[in-house]
């Protein structure tokens, strides 16, 4: 038995199934992210008191980090640029990069959680290391789990690139999708929480 | 689970059901129609556990300070001692009832069970679009009712703070809300998981014709609940989360500055908000009432059309109507929270758009009604529940008008009104479609259909014995009585006039626990001495029926080309009242 569509679109919608999947599931991501930014917005507004985040954050490892995930976006679409090429080596010198990226991205907000551990300053502190902690920490969960996936993707998952190239496609488009929306998610998180 | 990349083509389709073992078949299967039965089984468990917490603290009501009789010492002297139960066990029942029947039973029953089994029949697809994932959805489900059972067996027993699990209560409660948070997780990650499977099932694997208005009314019903599932669930997640972090790292999301408790005051950074709570679960609680009614809606509407004989009226308006509920139901929440403070334009608004929801429902309401007309009924098991729906959901909804004005729900707000008007819509309403739901397809998924008469008893028995438990509630709730009372009112003077009304809700409470052994008899007497069914039983047209019964893997002998709408019945000149959807 064979699902329909799993490689191919489908004429009247245009899309395979898992690219639309991935779609719903960044709705449902967008949600999980807009209830936490509307927490913060919400229990900001009511605050006595609300440090500004350059004040007591790393701003220059932050914007580091910003640009690390930039790049690890980029590299992430050459990935896929470099299917379409059908030049499999070059897919693979990027999506490593990809995942390269990521970790040095993780290492660095290991340093700045580190840095704030020493000085006491943990999410019970006050509502702002409170939300400063839980978003970044979530968004740093989402890391992780894109790491997984496109660990798999390079190593054993890129088998399927010799039994069936054009749904290999799909799947770094698909991984590609889900990992802009984590870059996506700093992006926003970056001036709310560091900047504002 | 094994990893689906490696080999996307794999010979699934030489895989014979023997070559799989009984594991792969049974238990660990991706086959919707298994996922979708073990979801049935599980959350009829679920809903008959739910049900008896629920008939256990009946006895505390309309017996309070009582020995519970025969099992009272089966709950331990921690919960219950001398057989007596304490008001933190009775509690701990009243948050798990809520949670199991609406997180661990109807929704699991109505989109995992039916939605799974049915959905990819009738929309002519061989499974749903992701096949492991819904097995993954299937057993994170269980995972959380797992987690949500053991949490009665920890000190301090389960969470014990309302299925609302309002702050800050919930934050200073016993480990058991811990684990609530963390059952709650897994649930919401099965629903994620299920939802976006059935959405892209819809959508991307439609059979050959069969346009987005040539669905039945069932599936567009799956469509919008799944929708709602999707996006109304992760703000949930994510108060559950913030909610994590107060209990476990000591966070004040939910925790306002200078709370005291039993004298002590908290050590924490305060300035958090308990609104906030309240906001994020009603975003998805709101929605999740409709989780709860549209697909027995959608199950009615197929029931009644096959029971007629006639196509349902107004589909297209029922269509357009559910859609439009399904949008707005974003929009309403607060109208759960009109006493909490939040201000009277606020309350405006909400009040205005919960007047307005109200209008999609009647829509749908009246169009099933108005089916009935003119048709040559057939009465049978699956039709009498899906009749008893319209005015059992009728009472819930019109019951539902004062509690949705801001200043009728002044009187009414907390008091057992509420608990009338929600269960007259989900158990009268929801549940007895659901009911009607296993009457009507048990004989495509066994093969064999369930016994009438026993089918008879059990709807006339549930039938007159839950209005017994729920009318009396409007009487208690008019007179002021307070939902959340361990001895239902009897210290209160307002309440001694409606007192009496404990004892008959309690009575007809177990009454209608009795009279569910004819269906549990039936549902496993039927398995093996069933009357054999045909492929089509009821002379049905939508495509679940042209599957051989019980459908083997891949579902359809042949695939399936559309070429007329759902309910084409009695159509002039036709050689049959029946014509099916794939038949040209």
């Amino acid at each position: 038995m064979q699902i329909p569509y799993n490689a191919v679109e489908r004429p009247d919608t245009g899309l395979y199934n898992a690219k639309l999947g991935i779609w719903l599931f960044l709705a449902s991501e967008v949600m999980l992210f807009g209830a936490l930014f509307s927490s913060l917005v919400l229990l900001r507004v009511n605050a006595t008191t609300w440090p500004h985040g350059w004040e007591i954050l790393n701003v220059p490892l932050a914007t580091v980090n910003t640009i690390v995930l930039i790049s690890s976006s980029v590299t992430m679409v050459m990935s896929w640029a470099s299917l379409l090429e059908k030049n499999f080596a070059k897919f693979r010198r990027y999506l490593g990069g990809t995942i390269l990226f990521a970790f040095v991205f993780l290492v660095i907000k290991a340093f700045e959680y580190g840095a704030k551990f020493e000085h006491g300053l943990l999410p019970s502190t006050s509502n702002f290391f409170a939300t400063y902690f839980t978003m970044t920490g979530l968004h740093g969960l989402h890391v992780i789990g894109g790491i997984i996936v496109n660990i798999y993707l390079w190593g054993p998952g890129s088998k399927m690139w010799t039994t069936d190239p054009a749904r290999f496609i799909n799947r770094i488009e698909v991984a590609g999708l889900y990992w802009h929306f984590v870059d996506l998610v700093w992006i926003f998180l970056f001036p709310i929480l560091y900047l504002l | 689970m094994e990893h689906v990349a490696t080999a996307p083509h794999t010979d699934h389709a030489h895989l014979h059901e023997e070559e799989l073992g009984f594991l792969r078949n049974y238990i660990f299967s991706v086959d919707h129609k298994v996922i979708g039965i073990q979801y049935g089984i599980t959350s009829l468990l679920f809903l008959l556990f739910g049900f008896s917490l629920m008939m256990v603290m009946r006895w505390q009501l309309a017996y309070p300070g009582q020995p519970i009789p025969y099992i009272g010492e089966w709950f331990g002297e921690m919960n219950a001692p001398g057989g007596i139960m304490l008001p933190e066990f009775y509690n701990q029942l009243g948050a798990m009832h809520g949670t199991i029947m609406v997180f661990l039973g109807v929704v699991p029953l109505a989109v995992g069970a039916f939605g799974n089994y049915l959905v990819p029949l009738m929309v002519g697809a061989p499974d749903m679009a992701f096949p492991k994932l819904n097995a993954t959805s299937y057993w994170s489900y269980f995972v959380g009712g797992v987690v949500m059972l053991a949490s009665f067996f920890i000190p301090g027993g389960a969470a014990n703070s309302g299925w609302t699990s309002y702050a800050p209560l919930s934050v200073i409660a016993t480990a058991g809300q811990t684990y609530w948070l963390i059952g709650m997780v897994f649930l919401i990650t099965s629903s994620l998981l299920g939802s976006m499977n059935i959405i892209v099932t819809i959508i991307q694997l439609r059979a050959k014709g069969l346009t987005f208005m040539r669905l039945p009314f069932f599936v567009w019903a799956q469509l919008v609940t799944s929708f709602l599932l999707l996006l109304a669930f992760p703000p949930l997640e994510a108060a559950g989360i913030l909610q994590l972090m107060d209990r476990l790292a000591g966070t004040s999301f939910f925790m306002p500055s200078g709370l005291i408790v039993s004298g002590v005051p908290m050590e924490n950074s305060g300035g958090g908000s308990v609104l906030l709570w309240q906001h994020l679960f009603w975003f998805l609680a709101h929605p999740e009432v409709y989780v709860l009614i549209l697909p027995a809606m959608g199950i009615v509407a197929e029931i009644i059309a096959n029971n007629t004989r006639k196509p349902l009226w107004g589909y297209r308006s029922l269509v357009y109507a559910t859609v439009f509920l399904g949008f707005m139901s974003f929009i309403v929440w607060a109208h759960h929270m009109f006493l909490t403070g939040m201000g009277t334009t606020i309350s405006t608004f909400f009040q205005t758009t919960t007047m307005i929801i109200s209008i999609p429902s009647v829509i749908i309401l009246t169009a099933l009604i108005i089916s009935l007309w003119g048709g040559s009924i057939r009465f049978s098991v699956p039709m009498l529940f899906a009749l008893a729906f319209l005015p059992m959901f009728g009472i819930g909804g019109l019951t539902g008008l004062p509690l949705g004005l801001a200043p009728t729900d002044i009187h009414l707000h907390d008091t057992y009104y509420v608990i009338g008007h929600f269960h007259y819509v989900v158990a009268p309403g929801t549940l007895f479609a659901l009911f009607a739901g296993i009457y009507f397809w048990y004989p495509k998924v066994v093969g064999r259909s369930m016994n009438s008469t026993l089918g008879k008893i059990h709807f006339w028995g549930s039938f007159v014995s839950i209005n017994f438990i729920f009318m009396p509630m409007f009487i208690q709730g008019l007179a002021g009585v307070s939902r959340r009372l361990y001895d239902g009112g009897a210290q209160y003077t307002h309440a001694q006039g409606v007192l009496y009304l404990n004892e008959v809700m309690s009575v007809a409470a177990w009454t209608l626990g009795l009279f569910q052994i004819p269906f549990i008899f039936n549902f496993f007497w039927s398995i093996w001495k069933g009357k054999k069914a045909a492929d089509n039983p009821w002379e049905s047209t939508t495509l679940e029926w042209q599957t051989p019964t019980p459908p083997g893997h891949g579902n359809f002998l042949k695939e399936p080309v559309v070429v007329r709408g759902p309910y084409e019945y009695s159509l002039p000149g036709a050689s049959k009242d029946f014509s099916p959807q794939s038949e040209s």
